[in-house]
């Protein structure tokens, strides 16, 4: 009731013209029961800063207006008060410890992610997601999936511009699913609001969260720790769905994945490696190195004509695999030998560069560490 | 606190013996022109930040990308924010310190006249590094302010001069710090006892102990940072064997009590604007005293509430919940100290006393919403949104700025012996307290909704705020051209100022002529 009541308070004050709904001007509608607890716990604070804050300016207002010289108040002199100073010490202190006992339990009820229906991994990437999903050996990437005409205006924006993915996380309702978070280069953070769940994702280290969805419905929020130039541009979608349908998802997965999956015995054509690396350029390269192979000069290098790309194979191998400390090219062991052969083949084989080289997956394999 | 005898000017003193023109400001040790460098200094970095700002709410305007590249936006938010907390509120805050701590209790300089000009002029070139950062390759720091490791080891030399930057900086606050410590405990006129001194005076000698306490944490960050870029350490490589989360530990620990470093004489400030426009002595002295020694000792234990979301252990994250709000208390007896201060008062509402009252109003409200954000589930919640933005620019702004306007509308006339123009102060007050409010309050409403910080371009739902937010955006940076033009208008002529022009106001330096002479108290005044 007293959500309702601040609900009606804030919305009420802001006089915006249209009011599409209450999440515009507090939290998202609460899906977990965290998300929920978190809600409550914020309606609560503000209530109680609501009241402090009329008693308090209500106090400065009254003498602003009453105790003024143009009103001819004379000024008394005093400047202390010890009984006065005590209690404005302890009542705070009583107040804070009402806020923080309900406080306490969320937090504690936040930290218990033990005994999962389902454990899922999610690494964070500069600039996408990885998710690998434990138990069923599903693994797959989401990106953005809003096309760039619309980020420059060149196409009308969707409904879900910058909120939509490729391949968005799927999870049954009802289940506790565990969340690891972990990241391959700088920090990153898992954040759907409607969960309240936050979790940095720290390369090296690896961090739990969990939540349980009460609803099935497309759920959406974005990478939360600036991560560098497309930190904005990393959302996350999570479509929370029946048990069977989830189970038929992820029957479907595993046959995708087989069917996608390089034979690492495979033979192949230049032609055919290089037509494979344009898509994993296109997937991990573009973003920072472009299309057209001209980079952003000078943070993010050319590769058309660049000594790297004509120069000897393995050091251009070396440096997909294991990045460049100290600038933004990241490591990319996550892909295969396959796709980095296919990429580097491509590289050396586009726009400027003519070198005619083919690198095959065992070259790769050679140089791993 | 009233002097005994009024200080005969004119006498000994008022014979200026410095150079003229630029060499004056170049060699000189007098501080009170070392106070007008730090000032004038802070206000340009201010204008500087400001033009920055300017640039992120045009971006912002609308949904996507209008004026410039996603790296380039992350350049203006990281030197934003560098710019206006290293290069515009601490000078600003420590030019005030040069001018008024000498003579609020009755000394002739800075205990380290030689120190002190050396601590001004390291700021010049730290900042021209800084700037600088922005035309070298790559770019300036993009990293946000906060220069997470390992996002910060990505960067381009631009990194590497802002790193130049802050360790300059670092040094210049630490050497102005000393010089307060030393000035403050020796140098006080006789009768002065600590308990005796101005509030400005006592939260200063706080905040210059906070400073060297935490500066070397911060140069030896930045200095891991630095070695990890260049020389193959690995203190926060976890590929190396380190840990990208002790950097945040390390920069916290600095960062914490650095809020408070820059809020702490803005309490000061008002702590002596309240009484002089209320015609009524400071409510609790005593209390006051111990409500900001008891802020700057918790601000050394409440670091980690930065970091709710790096998965703490339940038992860390409650401890630093608890720690956090207890900073409520304190900060709670402040805010009734003053209110009791005008209680009963015979106030009027010059430019000084609006700003005062301006920053009670809307720092508590910051401080409401701080207390949002010490409760550990709701910050997991809102941490990097858009409601942090807000809740930081409403300490930061209403809080530390306001009380800086406060501040120099209070000893303008002090400082340059000419009346400001009271109605453009009120313009200036009442624009920038509207404006404020319009650019920063729809960011909390941003931010429970779901915005994330520091992006270039945002899903549509969030576009009628963040449209506000600009309108305010610009009109709040507009206006503070009045602030200029109502400064430049003071130095240049005005109404005479006498030597005490607000009735309530009773430290030292309203015995002084105004302006006061080049040298002043060179015979101490006796403090009974």
């Amino acid at each position: 009731m007293i959500s309702k009541g601040i609900k009606c308070l804030v919305a009420g004050a802001a006089l915006a013209p249209a009011l599409a709904s209450a999440d515009r001007y507090n939290l998202q509608t609460p899906q977990t029961i965290i998300a929920h607890e978190i809600y409550d716990l914020h309606t609560l604070i503000l209530a109680i800063c609501g009241v402090i804050f009329v008693v308090v300016f209500g106090a400065m207002f009254y003498a602003i207006f009453r105790h003024r010289k143009s009103v001819g108040h004379k000024a008394a002199q005093f400047h202390e008060n010890t009984t006065v100073e005590i209690v404005w010490t302890i009542v705070p202190f009583l107040i804070l410890i009402g806020m923080a006992y309900p406080a306490t339990k969320t937090v504690i009820a936040m930290k218990d992610a033990s005994s999962p229906d389902l454990t899922i991994k999610a690494t964070g990437y500069q600039w996408k997601w990885g998710y690998d999903y434990l138990q069923e050996g599903i693994s797959f990437y989401s990106s953005l999936a809003t096309p760039r005409d619309q980020l420059d205006g060149k196409a009308p924006r969707g409904v879900n511009y910058l909120l939509e993915v490729d391949n968005p996380v799927v999870v049954p309702v009802g289940k506790k699913v565990r969340l690891i978070t972990t990241a391959n280069d700088v920090i990153h953070a898992w954040w759907v609001p409607a969960f309240g769940v936050k979790q940095d994702a720290i390369p090296g280290f690896v961090r739990d969260t969990w939540f349980k969805v009460d609803k099935a419905g497309t759920y959406r929020g974005q990478c939360a720790e600036l991560c560098g130039k497309e930190h904005g541009y990393m959302p996350i979608v999570v479509e929370a769905v029946e048990p069977e349908k989830y189970a038929a998802w992820v029957a479907d997965q595993k046959k995708k994945m087989a069917a996608q999956a390089d034979d690492p015995s495979k033979t192949w054509t230049p032609d055919e490696l290089k037509a494979r690396g344009e898509k994993v350029y296109a997937a991990n390269c573009q973003v920072c190195h472009q299309a057209t192979g001209m980079g952003q000069p000078p943070a993010f290098p050319a590769l058309s004509g660049s000594k790297l790309a004509t120069g000897p194979k393995d050091d251009h191998i070396g440096i997909v695999l294991n990045g460049k400390p100290g600038t933004a090219m990241a490591a990319f062991k996550q892909l295969s030998d396959t796709e980095i052969a296919a990429v580097v083949t491509y590289e050396r084989n586009s726009w400027n560069n003519k070198t005619g080289d083919m690198v095959s997956p065992a070259d790769v394999k050679k140089l791993r560490k | 606190m009233q002097a005994a005898h009024a200080h005969a000017p004119g006498h000994a003193e008022g014979h200026a013996h410095h150079p003229s023109g630029l060499m004056r400001w170049i060699t000189t040790t007098n501080h009170k022109d070392i106070g007008t460098l730090y000032l004038v200094f802070a206000l340009s970095m201010f204008f500087v930040g400001g033009v920055l700002a300017m640039g992120i709410r045009a971006e912002l305007f609308q949904p996507g990308l209008q004026f410039w590249r996603p790296e380039f936006f992350n350049e203006l938010t990281t030197m934003h924010g560098l710019i206006m907390v290293f290069g515009a509120i601490m000078p600003a805050f420590v030019g005030f310190a040069n001018w008024q701590i000498p003579l609020m209790i009755g000394a002739p300089d800075m205990a380290f006249a030689r120190l002190n000009n050396w601590s001004f002029w390291l700021l010049p070139v730290a900042a021209t590094l800084l700037v600088a950062s922005f035309f070298v390759p790559g770019g300036a720091p993009a990293a946000g302010w906060t220069i997470y490791a390992p996002l910060s080891t990505q960067m381009g030399p631009g990194m590497d001069l802002g790193i130049f930057a802050l360790h300059i900086m670092g040094a210049s606050s630490i050497m102005g710090s000393i010089n307060i410590i030393t000035t403050v405990l020796n140098m006080r006129a006789p009768g002065m006892t600590l308990m005796k001194m101005p509030l400005f005076v006592w939260t200063w000698l706080i905040t210059a102990y906070l400073l060297i306490a935490v500066m070397p944490v911060l140069a030896g960050a930045i200095t891991m940072v630095l070695t990890d870029r260049h020389f193959g350490t690995n203190f926060f490589n976890a590929a190396g064997g380190g840990d990208p989360v002790m950097f945040q530990h390390i920069f916290w620990f600095f960062g914490h009590p650095e809020v408070y470093i820059m809020i702490l004489p803005a309490f000061g400030i008002v702590s002596q604007v309240i009484p002089a426009f209320a015609r009524k002595p400071l409510f609790g002295y005593a209390s006051m005293v111990y409500a900001t020694s008891s802020i700057a000792i918790l601000s050394f234990i409440v670091w980690a509430h930065h970091m709710f979301t790096t998965g703490m252990p339940a038992a860390g994250q409650l401890f630093f919940m608890y720690a956090t709000m207890l900073i409520a208390v304190p900060t709670g007896v402040k805010v009734f100290n003053w209110i009791a201060t005008m209680w009963k008062g015979s106030m009027t509402f010059e430019t000084p006393m609006l700003y005062a009252v301006g920053f009670i109003f809307v720092f508590t409200m910051g401080g409401f919403t701080g207390l949002v954000c010490a409760i550990t589930p709701i910050d997991i919640q809102i941490q990097d949104t858009y409601y942090i933005v807000a809740h930081f620019h409403y300490v930061l702004v209403a809080g530390s700025l306001f009380a800086i306007f406060a501040g120099t509308y209070f000893w303008l006339p002090k400082w340059t012996g000419h009346m400001y123009d009271e109605t453009l102060g009120k313009w200036h007050f009442w624009l920038s307290m509207i404006f404020f409010n319009v650019t920063f309050f729809p960011m909390h409403f941003l931010g429970l909704a779901g915005m994330p910080r520091r992006i270039p371009d945002y899903a549509l739902q969030f576009t009628d705020f963040n449209m506000l937010a600009s309108i305010g955006g610009f009109g709040f940076g507009l206006s503070q051209l009045i602030f200029l033009w109502v400064v430049i208008k003071c130095v240049k002529g005005g109404a005479k100022a006498p030597q005490r022009p607000w009735e309530g106001a009773d430290t030292l330096e309203w015995t002084l002529p105004s302006p006061p002479p080049y040298h002043s108290f060179e015979t101490p005044p006796v403090v009974k």
